[in-house]
């Protein structure tokens, strides 16, 4: 008989491996998966895990994109994995990354044609402020009333997207774009264009963003009194009310920090990568986020290593869907595989197996 | 605006009818949540029944099998939320969020061939005599059979919950999972049994939609459906009676948005479609402001007996 065993602490060994280990996991059902499909497994994980950054023909094109898709992942990842931490699941993010996308461009396109250079950096403000206010709601009805942040925060993403058709086609739709919805072409005008820095790295602010991110939510999370408020509402909610951390506090920072991140993540998507404010500019990177922070472990470090990882599933998926035919929606699925068999396995890190019934006492 | 185009026998039987997929999902969720586990993959157990049911029935030309295939699809994917959350012990918060993730992409991707195709008519179950009264025959008794089964449904929960020694043992494990295991109940495998009970009734759901509803398959087609089902279940605080309500208010406030939309009324078209959910928003806030109550002890809890 096999049973599970209580750890005295969590396994810092399993903690490392457990995301290897469903990699590995997803490699092999998803190779499963595409062999159902008709495609052969083994090419199809190459195609999806080496090509994009190896492969002769393509990945000149494709290796840029890497840290085009993993900057907005690993930026929304840091704000959720903090709230995630204080048992706050904020999972409405992708509702404060079109919010945030919105305000942003909606105070820039104020502005047309100006080409000054303070334009762009006002923009990112009021991404982070939209991002942020949206996030708001949430914390504010969970404080106020004790409303399930789940449900406010998803419901929102709804509202949002509704917001997002009707800026994107009404308010902030492009005079001289003949009627077609859709926003002012920011790539058309030099002074808010979120252009890459460095030619062919795919690197702009918004992957710079995120690597500062990273770097401060590091520094919050393990050296700031802050960070170690965060982790106790989460693991010791009493404890941490008896020492004076104010439960509100934290929900409002979290989700605040949360929102204003993927506020600014919109923004450096639509100024950037979408070039445009479009009913559809958002590519539901606030819900793959949800799989990063948790791959990444909700750690900054791990963040940062989960979001590269997801970003060539992406570019991979789209690779073998030109080169084997492979649905695009198989990559969807293969993402969502990939969490569960990162949650199956993290029960290693709390307890270990023990065979046999003899020891039971 | 011209609100005279508007029938009312037509508008309370298009309120039952979209609220049928809710009804159905809500009060499977309601069911696990009593027996103490939060399952948030609703979104991704009913979109997958929808597909599932969708593909079965056109395949097979008969609604009935379809809405079959769609609670075992719907089981069969809360089971590996059941096996993820009762045996190894996984956050439930974060496995229902896989489930739904993992549910939108695995049904486009079996939904791909589908698109544009029309499911089979379900036949209309007139009930004799009373689908002949004038008005109330057309508004409340000439639907397909699902509609009353998911009244059907309500009525058998919550007499199950009440009145049964199973439910009754099924409230103490979501009450306090420890007793109940010192009182000798197998608490993995109720959960478990309420776990797929759940699945089952988010699949049927998630079928009456594509196969009803709209009766199409879409990518994406549930649209937030099995999260206002998990509104619903605590705007419910837990009844039966009130899932239903709750249900049948959301339904009417979907029908009258999108009569409003069609009548051409004076309000922004966004506003209308985003209503549902924010008047998912406003009731979650009137619930909760006044005290959540009958929320089971255990709900989210993972157990693990120690001895």
């Amino acid at each position: 008989m096999i049973r599970l065993e209580k750890r005295p602490e969590p396994s810092r060994l399993w903690t490392a491996t457990t995301p290897l280990l469903a990699v590995a996991l997803t490699m092999i059902v998803g190779g499963l998966l595409f062999a159902v499909l008709g495609a052969d497994p083994f090419e199809a994980i190459r195609t999806i895990f080496w090509d994009p950054l190896f492969h002769p023909q393509f990945a000149a094109y494709s290796r840029p994109q890497l840290l085009v898709k993993a900057g907005p992942l690993i930026l929304i990842a840091i704000g959720l994995s903090i709230g995630f931490k204080a048992g706050i699941w904020n999972i409405g993010a992708e509702g404060q990354y079109i919010i945030g996308a919105v305000c942003g461009a909606g105070v820039g396109l104020a502005f047309y044609p100006s080409e000054n250079v303070l334009i762009f950096p006002l923009m990112i403000v009021a991404g982070a402020l939209g991002g942020w206010a949206w996030a708001m709601i949430p914390a504010v009805l969970k404080t106020k009333f004790g409303t399930n942040e789940i449900l406010v925060s998803l419901m929102l993403v709804y509202v949002a997207q509704n917001v997002l058709i009707a800026m994107s086609t009404g308010l902030l739709r492009n005079p001289e774009g003949m009627g077609f919805p859709g926003s002012r072409n920011f790539k058309q005008w030099d002074a808010v264009h979120n252009a890459e820095i460095v030619a062919n790295t795919g690197m702009h602010w918004g992957v710079v963003a995120a690597f500062i991110a990273v770097i401060a939510a590091y520094v919050l999370m393990s050296r700031h009194i802050q960070g170690f408020n965060i982790r106790l509402s989460g693991e010791a909610p009493r404890a941490a009310r008896f020492a004076g951390v104010s439960p509100a506090r934290i929900v409002f920072l979290c989700l605040g920090l949360a929102g204003a991140l993927a506020g600014m993540a919109g923004l450096f998507e639509v100024t950037g990568p979408a070039g445009q404010l479009t009913d559809k500019f958002n590519a539901g990177y606030g819900f793959t986020a949800i799989i990063v922070a948790f791959l990444g472990r909700l750690h900054p470090v791990g963040i940062l290593l989960a979001g590269l990882l997801m970003a060539l599933t992406y570019i991979g998926g789209e690779l073998a869907q030109l080169m084997l035919g492979l649905p695009g929606a198989a990559i969807q699925l293969f993402q969502g595989m990939l969490l569960f068999f990162l949650l199956a396995t993290d029960v290693f890190t709390n307890y270990r197996l023990r065979f046999g019934a003899g020891a039971a006492a | 605006m011209d609100f005279g185009s508007i029938n009312p026998a037509l508008l309370i039987a298009s309120i039952m009818i979209s609220a049928t997929p809710i009804l159905l999902a809500a009060i499977g969720e309601m069911v696990v949540e009593k027996a103490g586990v939060l399952n948030l993959g609703v979104e991704g157990m009913m979109i997958t029944g929808a597909v599932v049911g969708f593909a079965v029935a056109v395949t097979l030309t008969s609604p009935g099998f379809g809405f079959v295939a769609a609670a075992f699809a719907g089981a069969a994917l809360s089971l590996v939320f059941a096996l993820l959350t009762q045996f190894l012990l996984s956050n439930q918060v974060a496995t229902g969020l896989g489930l739904t993730l993992a549910g939108l992409g695995l049904s486009s991707l079996i939904g791909k061939p589908y698109e544009g195709m029309k499911s089979p008519p379900m036949p209309k179950l007139d009930i004799p005599v009373l689908s002949d009264l004038p008005i109330v025959g057309r508004m409340l008794f000439s639907h397909d059979a699902m509609v009353y089964v998911s009244l059907l449904l309500v009525v058998a929960v919550w007499a199950f919950l009440k009145y049964t020694r199973a439910g009754l043992i099924l409230r103490a494990v979501g009450e306090s999972h420890d007793s109940a295991h010192a009182l000798g109940y197998k608490v993995i495998p109720i959960r478990i049994a309420a776990i797929l009970f759940g699945g089952a009734c988010a699949g049927m759901g998630g079928a009456y939609l594509s196969l009803v509803r709209v009766p199409q398959w879409t990518e994406g087609m549930t649209a937030g459906a099995g999260w206002i089902a998990l509104a619903i279940v605590v705007f419910a605080s837990w009844r039966a009676g009130r899932v239903a309500v709750g249900a049948y208010l959301f339904g009417g406030v979907t029908v009258l948005q999108l009569n409003l939309q069609a009548a051409g009324a004076n309000v922004p078209v966004s506003l209308l479609s985003a209503s549902p959910y924010i008047i998912t928003i406003l009731v979650l806030v009137i619930i909760s402001a006044r005290g959540v109550h009958g929320a089971p002890a255990s709900l989210g809890r993972s157990f693990h007996a120690t001895h």
